[in-house]
Order: C-alpha cells, then structure tokens, then sequence
C-alpha cells in the first residue's frame, strides 16, 4: 500500500499537469454546462472526502452546505445585486459558519452518533430551507443572474462560465492539496488512526477535527455558490439529504482517502444520471443504491483505490 | 372548555397525535437500539422497512382479501425474513470493518426499496381502510377519540413493553444482553452467536414493519413514508442514547408528545422541535438523556 502510494505520490506533478490541460481543452470537447456541473460535484466531493478520508469522520450533512452556500449566493447576486465573485465568497462564508455550528455539536459524539447528529442537523436546515420564504420554498430560488465577473467578463458566455468554474475548482483542490500534505493533515490522518493516541501526544483533537469539519463545509459551499451560478437556480433538492448521500457515493465509488477518487467519482456518478435520467426515469435511485451496496461490498477501495492497488500488484514500482 | 387561551379539543387531539407519533418513534427507536446493541451498526433501511411493512399490509388487503388482523401478523414476518436475508447474505460480511460501512450498506438497501416501490406504486400514496371493530369514536367530554387511533397507542406500548420484558427477563434476552457485552465470550460459552445476530436483526426489522403496518390506516401508504421518519427518530436515538431500552421507548414517547404541544403552541416549528431538543440535550448532556458513556 505505501510503496504504491510514492509510486502514485511520486508521479503526481505529472498527473496533475495532464489533468490540468484536459481541463482547459474540454470545454471544447464537451458540452460546458455539462463539464460544469461534473467540477461543482468533484468540488462537493472532495471536500467531503477531505473530512472521511483523511479525518474519519463520516458527515450526513454536507447537503446543508451545499444548498445554503446555494441559497445565500443566489439571494445575494439576485436580490442584493451583488457582483458574482462576492456572492461565491458569501455563500463560502455563510457554508463555514454553518460549518462551524454543525462541528461544535456533532464533534461531541463519535463515529455513528456522529453521522446521525449530521444527518438530523442538516435535515432541520431542509425543513428550515422549506418554511422560509426567502428561500422559495418547494420552487426554490430561481432566476439567479450569472452577472459580470469583477463587472468585466460576461459570464451568459458559457465558455467564460466554465472557466470561472474551473479556476473555482482548482483553487478548492490546492486547498484541500495542501491540507492534507501540511502537518495539520497528518494529525487529522493520526486522529482517524488512533485518536486515543493523538490525544494521550497532546494534540487537542476537539478542535482539529472542527477546524477540519469548518473547511470541508466552507469548501462544499464554495461548491454549492458556484452551482447556484451556473445553473441560475438553489433548490431545495440540493438541501435534501439525498444530495447527502449522493455525495457519500461519489467519494466511496472513487476512492475513500485518495486525493483524485472523488474527482472520478463525482464524474461518473454525474454522467450516469445524466445518462440514465431520460432512458430509466425513477430507477435511477434503486441504480444509485445498487452501486452503493456493491461497493460497499466488494469495492471498499474504489477505482483509484483499486487502480493504486493494481500499479502495485503489476510491480511497476 | 379552554386552558390558556387553547381549546382542550385542539389540545388534546394534538396531543393524541403527539402521542400516536410518539409510539411510532418508540418502536422505531427501540428497533434501531436492539440491532445496534448486537451488530453495532445503525439500520439505516428501518424507515423502508417501515413503509415495506405498511406496502405489505396494503397489497395483502388489496390484492389478496388478507385482513388486517393477519397482516400485523403476516407483514412483520415478510419483512422481517426480507431483514434475515439481508443480514446473512450482506450485512455477515462487514462486521469485521468500521462500523460506519454498515450505515453506508442500509443506506443503499433503503434506497433501492424506495426506488422500487416508487417505480412500482408512485408517489401519490394510497389509502388503507380502519378495519372494521376499530371504526369510529368515542366522545371523552372534552374531545372525541378515534378508536383506531386509541388501538395503535395500547397495541405499540404492548409491543415495546413485550419487547422490554423479553430483553430483561428471559433467558434469550439475557443471551442477547451478554451478546451486547461481549459476543465473543457468549461465543465462547457455546451459544450460537450469529444464530442470535439474525434472529436479532430479523426482530429489529419486524418490529419496523408491525409499525408500518399500524401507520397504514393513519397515514398515507407511500414509498416515502419512512424516509423522513427515520431521520427523525435518529434525533430521537441521539437524544436518548442507544444504552437502554426502557430509555428508547421513554424518549420516543416524551418527544412525540413534545412534538404534539408545539403543533397547537407554534405550528410552524413542529418539524423541527425534535432537532431543537437534539441541540440541547448535545450541548448539555452530550452521550444522550439514557446513554451511558
């Protein structure tokens, strides 16, 4: 597993070179809003990933940092008229203190307890969503004005959107990058290992897993804002504790604890409902938990986690 | 007659509400309590299993001419074997991993049911008929009493207490105690350990569908049913802490009837009383009103 692991480490400048073009070439290839909608969720999930792969902690909530970030975006752009870089920042800020409140009350329990504390806190924040009428209710917010960047760059340009997307994302990467290789990282992979450990070395690991919990939910708004943006609508399904899971799944199908499983995830996951939406119609969920049983099943490690597995197994290293 | 400016027919109908929603959360709550006692993983299929009891019922009735006598009977069983499958062919495999994978495993079970009946039955709902001795009322003076609604009070409290009693007093439920202490040392004493985790995860699930199958004249037979029941009796698990199960079916009453007081005090805050609730009770007594740690 380590040695796969430099292997992968070893090779990862390279990687991310080429995956870096291919994002810059593929708005050219592929529909935009499509590719759009792929890096908003690979975003989503990474920041989850940020908090079960490498902190442990299982959250059911991230759907309440996805769809506030949302709501605030949109309400500020729209009603506020602010420019579109504030309203992103805002809904940022609006995901990472709700971040915060979460944290304070679901870092007091572990493991399960943990997860239905997330689960039940983001649901109050789906029925919060359903009753205020800031919000739009069941209609949601809609018309949201994608505006001008800085007031210069048109982004009705889907081209121009995309690569606002883009740069979006990327930024969230380096930040969820450097997180996980600073030494704040390592302590969270020390907690997730053995937390009685870091706590008996001294480490106050209350506050690191919340500081670890407040960017994963800042970087899930961040995710949220800019879906709001692109698809000039919030709606209540992004509060819904099936983005929840969702989300969950793209991080599993990918790769628990790998830096780019949530990345392949989010985009598989993504093409298939968009694939499977016209031809299936409501069997997309019982497909979405068919995959969800199997990998929990017999794909624990996901496809990069598989991949790594297999470059190891092929002695490449 | 009026209490404080309220109407005691408005109050007590709320509270009889409270308390029918109450007992739904009880059964539910103790349910979830028993299967994580021994397989320390949280079920999140109970709500499918809830609504797949109720879906039973329905199709028995509908289809088959099975009465709803049979069907308290009949749909626990269904379900429940549906669980014991669930269990051998599945759930076996994972308990040697992180709890957590447990979760993530019913996730998808739960929503492959939903899917399944949704595709199945749709979303509108269907309606089930109050059998025919539990029809009508009776007028208490102060307010009138759905008969059906007083029969679904009287017949989950049996269940719960039945339940409370096999666990404390009997032999099995000792087994299963000890199981929840120490499964490997019960192993070891010769008896027959994954014999007891199925039988106990087939109960858990059964005890959801006997709920379903009470629910299905109140509410809605629908796919969607259990979904946000079930969130909110997690609140009601993590109020209560899964210590105890005399603690399970206290909490899951006292916050039914919580519910049903802030319908007739502040309606709009109905839904979500019982995250509130959860808030404090983490911010001040963070393992849970029975949890033990």
């Amino acid at each position: 597993m380590k040695s796969s692991a430099n292997f992968l480490e070893s090779k990862l400048p390279l990687l991310f070179g080429v995956l870096f073009i291919l994002g810059l070439i593929a708005p050219f290839a592929m529909y935009p809003t499509f590719l759009m909608k792929i890096l908003c969720y690979a975003l989503f999930a990474c920041a989850f990933n940020l908090l079960l792969g490498f902190a442990g902690l299982l959250s059911f909530g991230h759907a309440a940092f996805l769809g506030t970030a949302g709501y605030v975006c949109g309400l500020m752009v729209r009603d506020v008229g602010v420019t579109p870089e504030v309203g992103i920042l805002a809904g940022t800020v609006a995901a990472g203190l709700l971040g915060w409140l979460f944290g304070v009350l679901a870092i007091r329990r572990t493991g399960i307890y943990f997860a239905m504390i997330t689960l039940a806190l983001a649901q109050m924040v789906f029925f919060l969503a359903l009753q205020i009428r800031a919000t739009g209710g069941e209609d949601g917010l809609q018309g949201v004005p994608r505006g001008h960047l800085f007031g210069l760059l048109d982004l009705n340009d889907n081209i121009t959107m995309y690569y606002l997307v883009f740069a979006i994302f990327c930024f969230g990467f380096f930040v969820i990058y450097r997180t996980i290789h600073s030494p704040f990282g390592q302590i969270l992979k020390a907690i997730r290992e053995n937390e009685p450990r870091a706590i008996s070395l001294g480490y106050d690991v209350s506050k690191f897993k919340l500081i670890a919990f407040i960017i994963s939910a800042a970087l899930a708004g961040m995710a949220g804002a800019t879906k709001t943006l692109v698809f000039q609508l919030a709606s209540l399904s992004d509060v819904h504790w099936h983005a929840s899971g969702e989300v969950v799944l793209m991080t599993l199908l990918g790769g628990l604890g790998t830096i780019l499983g949530p990345i392949v995830g989010a985009a598989t996951i993504v093409s298939l409902q968009t694939q499977l939406a016209d031809s299936v119609g409501s069997w997309v969920t019982v497909i979405m938990g068919a995959i969800f049983v199997l990998c929990v099943l017999s794909f624990r490690r996901g496809i990069i986690g598989e991949l790594q597995a297999l470059i190891k197994r092929s002695g490449v290293n | 007659m009026e209490i404080f400016g309220i109407s005691t027919a408005l109050l007590g109908s709320q509270l009889l509400v409270g308390l029918i929603n109450g007992s739904f959360y009880a059964i539910l709550s103790l349910g979830l309590a028993i299967i994580f006692g021994l397989l320390n993983i949280i079920n999140f299929a109970h709500g499918a299993q809830y609504m797949m009891g109720a879906f039973v019922a329905w199709i028995a009735l509908t289809r088959f001419g099975i009465s709803y006598w049979a069907a308290l009977i009949v749909a626990p069983l269904i379900v429940g074997a549906v669980g014991v499958l669930i269990e051998r062919l599945m759930l076996r495999r994972l308990y040697k991993l992180d709890h957590l994978y447990g979760l993530l495993l019913t996730f998808g079970l739960a929503l492959i049911f939903e899917g399944v009946f949704r595709d199945q039955f749709g979303i509108s709902g269907e309606s089930y008929e109050v059998p025919e001795l539990l029809s009508g009322g009776v007028d208490l003076g102060f307010m009138f009493l759905p008969i059906y609604r007083g029969w679904v009070i009287i017949a989950s409290l049996t269940v719960c207490f039945g339940t409370w009693y096999m666990i404390e007093r009997t032999k099995l439920g000792a087994y299963l105690r000890a199981g929840t202490e120490n499964s490997a040392m019960v192993q070891a004493l010769g008896i027959n350990v994954p014999l007891l985790i199925t039988f106990t995860y087939g109960y858990g699930v059964a005890l959801a569908a006997f709920a379903g199958v009470l629910a299905a004249p109140i509410f809605q037979v629908n796919p969607l049913m259990g979904s946000n029941l079930i969130i909110v009796v997690f609140a009601v698990v993590v109020i209560g802490g899964m210590g105890s199960i005399m603690g399970s079916i206290l909490t899951g009453l006292g916050l039914g009837l919580i519910e049903g007081l802030t319908r007739v005090v502040y309606p709009e805050a109905s839904s979500v009383v019982v995250f509130v609730i959860m808030v404090i009770v983490l911010l001040v007594r963070p393992a849970g009103l029975f949890g033990k740690s």
